[in-house]
């Protein structure tokens, strides 16, 4: 009972006029950097801390405007992953896939407005999960040790195995590739640099940025400088601006489910928003069997990450408040401001400051609805930008690339770099290897060892520790589940044709 | 009178060029060689509101990212490609004196620019969580010395790193190789709470600002804080120091900032002047504690001198562990 009051005094304090004002402020400026490619939400929090700062807003609006802030760029990412299929995050690569065919079929409206009613009922789910359990979850979110990570990552690659689709091999070598890069740089264990060449820019490895970037943006426009020579086809978008009831009736069931999935993969510390996506998509994937048509412009295929990201937002906010734990990159920059406002995030923070915690869950709530009215009217402007013809739009995407790598890093090692890779992605594409597990290698790949190497220090190399709690057992379990979910299928289909034959 | 007029005219002039030449750099810029939202950043932070509160700048400082090697990229880029801008700072720790030291920076050491000041430090801390069977660092020296493996140790960075060193200086006191440890590297203060209180690992080896908030709930103990004596603040002052414990290993993670090398004289005693005036005010102490950053105020010469014999001192450390031949 204490926690409706509590909420319902959350309310009050989200409700003020000027909390109103902030809010929407917040979510409009975080749409605008996050529609920019390379600029996330880590830059546009960190952007505003000192302007909230020097406009000294009060504690409660200053987190609120950063949360807001946090939503709309997460936001704003997908519009160019759906529109140009340059991932404005790491997190959008999923909505690429199935988004961007979509808006090739001029569905460009619905695409836009079904993401945001998904990412919609995503965060719902989570708020709803946050004011229910943060205190329980938080418990639960430490018990994952590097040895249960690690079997999350198991997890998660078997999951993306369904991913190779028609070109096994292929999607293999991209996976390998990802894999490889995720290897340079200093190594965390021994403090051993490897493939660095003595080069110091290279000494953190690569920018996950400069590589999403390099690989989509830059490869997307040496494909569309090419395509120029053989007369470019313009995409209307359709009159449709707005998905219909049957369209978000055909994806409710994946709302909720990607919707529950994306929560805990928030609210595990480290997993975050692009693990969350990956997996709701490839779990989806699995789900529709041959039935679907994943990747070539499949509902439920853009409405599995977007639910999965806008959960594992609100997710990532239960470890910061209830234990002073950065949940992603985004949430341990917005600790750094709360600590100017000599606000110690933590176990505490329930008891000692409800006003502020409450008033910022609340103000998720009224953030999420901003979100989806404010965006509506402007899927008219945004879907404007497939008009645009290539000679104006290429220049234009290479000119925002560019700045928006040089904005976070201040290093013109990294533009040169993000062009290499840019020309090895092109070159991979014109051989038809799909770029996506190149990223997900390279992630995954980079979360596994790492894990992988913790969990045998700290059991001094016994492999038994990767088995030995409950949650890696659990963990385990559904590994095998979703190996076997194939097979199963192979087999049902085989004793159906089976009747059929005997029935003939 | 037209020799009076003409001194007057050159008397004015001088006046004016140095008026110019004392006159704040243009378009001041403060590095930070990290992502946002790490001890660089809030180092840069502190600079940007206290020079402006202290109105020795008249515009907040630009603060701008180039994360890479714990300073090694923007170490690099100073150096190579804008060593003469008077105009830009970089934020430095006692992290990239030891990767200096351990030649991670490339091609270029200690002498390569110019040091110009030390804003504030903090402390090495051990931690474990509150129910943990050590109670003093006797305890944890002892059970080291008895089997090293049997203590998992976590720690926010690679071997190597200040958090490494402070373990292998533990180790060294417990008379066993630092190699020898059960060690795991994870990322920073968070990950080292979130797996302390997870039971995942033993002993945290971190700084006393990151530990703070988790005191403070009383979720964690530290066993003992790496400084010379005893923390001067309220929640802070009942933390044995090693050294009260018989442990000679003091480990300050100090904050700071460098000029490039062909700054000139002038805007160097500029920079300095002004953060002398700024380190000395009172405005700055209260922006430093709400940072939890203790003092430690060094400029010009004198810091110049520490650095290079901390730089001196870690080498002989790395030595001595056997990171470098």
């Amino acid at each position: 009972m204490d926690t409706l009051s509590y909420l319902g005094q959350g309310f009050g304090v989200a409700l003020s006029p000027y909390n109103l004002v902030t809010a929407l402020t917040g979510t409009l400026i975080g749409t605008v950097v996050g529609l920019l490619p390379g600029l996330g939400p880590i830059n546009g929090v960190a952007l505003l801390i000192p302007i909230a700062f020097a406009l000294g807003l009060p504690p409660e609006s200053a987190l609120i405007l950063l949360a807001a802030v946090y939503l709309g760029c997460e936001y704003g990412g997908r519009i160019s992953s759906i529109l140009l299929n340059i991932p404005g995050e790491a997190s959008t690569v999923m909505t690429t896939l199935d988004g961007y065919p979509m808006a090739r079929q001029g569905l460009a409206g619905v695409a836009l407005s079904l993401s945001a009613w998904s990412s919609f009922i995503g965060a719902l789910i989570a708020t709803c999960g946050m004011v229910l359990f943060a205190p329980l979850l938080a418990k639960w979110a430490i018990a994952f040790g590097p040895a249960e990570y690690f079997v999350l990552m198991v997890f998660a690659i078997v999951a993306l195995g369904g991913m190779a689709g028609d070109k096994p091999l292929k999607t293999f070598i991209a996976a390998l590739i990802g894999l490889f890069l995720s290897a340079v740089g200093i190594d965390a264990n021994s403090g051993v640099y490897r493939f660095t060449g003595d080069n110091v820019h290279l000494a953190d490895g690569i920018q996950f940025v400069v590589l999403v970037l390099g690989l989509f943006s830059i490869s997307e426009i040496l494909l569309l400088l090419e395509k120029t020579h053989h007369g470019h086809v313009a995409v209307k978008a359709t009159g449709r601006m707005l998905f219909n009831m049957k369209e978000a009736a055909s994806v409710f069931v994946v709302n909720i489910r990607c919707g529950l999935l994306g929560f805990f993969m928030g609210v595990l510390p480290g997993a975050g928003a692009t693990l969350a996506s990956a997996v709701a998509y490839m779990t989806e994937k699995r789900m529709a069997g041959d039935k679907g048509k994943f990747g070539k412009g499949d509902l439920r295929g853009l409405a599995a990450p977007e639910t999965a990201i806008g959960a594992s937002c609100c997710g990532a906010l239960v470890p910061m408040l209830t234990l002073g734990v950065p949940g992603s990159g985004t949430t341990a920059v917005m600790i750094g401001a709360l600590t100017l406002y000599n606000i110690t995030p933590g176990p505490l923070l329930f008891q000692q400051q409800p006003d502020i915690v409450w008033g910022l869950i609340a103000s998720l709530f009224i953030a999420n609805i901003m979100l989806v009215i404010l965006n509506i009217p402007m899927i008219r402007i945004f879907t404007r930008i497939l008009a645009v013809p290539n000679w104006a739009l290429v220049p234009v995407i290479a000119i925002i690339t560019a700045i928006g790598v040089y904005a976070v890093h201040a290093t013109t090692f990294d533009l040169f770099l993000m062009v290499g890779i840019g020309i090895m992605g092109y070159i991979l594409r014109k051989l038809d290897f799909p770029l996506s597990p190149i990223l997900l290698g390279f992630i995954l790949g980079g979360l596994m060892e790492q894990n992988l190497r913790r969990a045998l220090s700290i059991s001094n190399g016994e492999l038994g520790i990767l088995w030995s709690s409950p949650i890696s057992m659990s963990t385990w379990a559904l590994v095998v589940v979703m190996l076997a979910l194939p097979l199963l299928r192979i087999w049902r289909r085989r004793s159906a044709r089976q009747r059929a034959l005997a029935d003939a | 009178m037209k020799i009076a007029l003409t001194r007057l005219a050159l008397a004015a002039s001088c006046l004016l060029l140095s008026g110019q030449l004392l006159a704040e750099p243009k378009r001041p810029e403060c590095i930070a060689p990290a992502a946002p939202g790490g001890g660089f950043d809030l180092t840069c932070k502190l600079a940007q509101s206290a020079l402006v509160d202290a109105k020795l700048l008249s515009k907040p400082m630009r603060v701008t990212y180039m994360p890479g090697g714990v300073g090694a990229v923007a170490y690099n880029a100073v150096v190579a490609q804008r060593p003469a801008d008077a105009g830009t700072l970089v934020a430095w720790s006692s992290g990239s004196l030891l990767n200096l030291a351990q030649g991670k920076f490339g091609r270029f050491d200690e002498n390569a620019v110019k040091w110009l000041a030390a804003v504030g430090t903090s402390y090495g801390a051990i931690a474990v969580k509150s129910d943990s069977p050590y109670k003093t660092l006797d305890d944890l020296v002892a059970a080291l010395k008895k089997d090293p493996g049997k203590v998992v140790i976590g720690s926010g960075g690679t071997v190597g790193s200040q958090d490494w060193m402070q373990t292998a200086l533990i180790a060294k006191a417990a008379g066993i190789n630092p190699r020898d440890l059960r060690y795991v590297a994870l990322e920073g203060g968070g990950e080292i709470a979130t797996a302390l209180l997870g039971g995942h690992i033993q002993i945290g080896s971190t700084d006393i600002s990151d530990s703070m908030p988790h005191i403070q709930s009383g979720n964690i103990r530290i066993l003992a804080v790496l400084s010379e004596n005893r923390l001067d603040e309220p929640e802070m002052k009942d933390i044995p120091t090693a050294k009260e414990q018989g442990y000679d290993i003091v480990w300050p993670v100090v904050r700071g900032f460098y000029l490039g090398p062909k700054v000139s004289d002038e805007d160097y005693a500029w920079w300095k002047d002004s953060f002398d005036k700024m380190l000395a005010s009172e405005d700055f102490a209260k922006l430093r504690d709400q940072r939890e950053l203790f003092p430690f105020a060094l400029t010009g010469e004198e810091l110049d001198a520490y650095v290079k014999k901390q730089v001196a001192e870690y080498k002989a450390l790395a030595k001595e562990f056997g990171l470098i031949q």
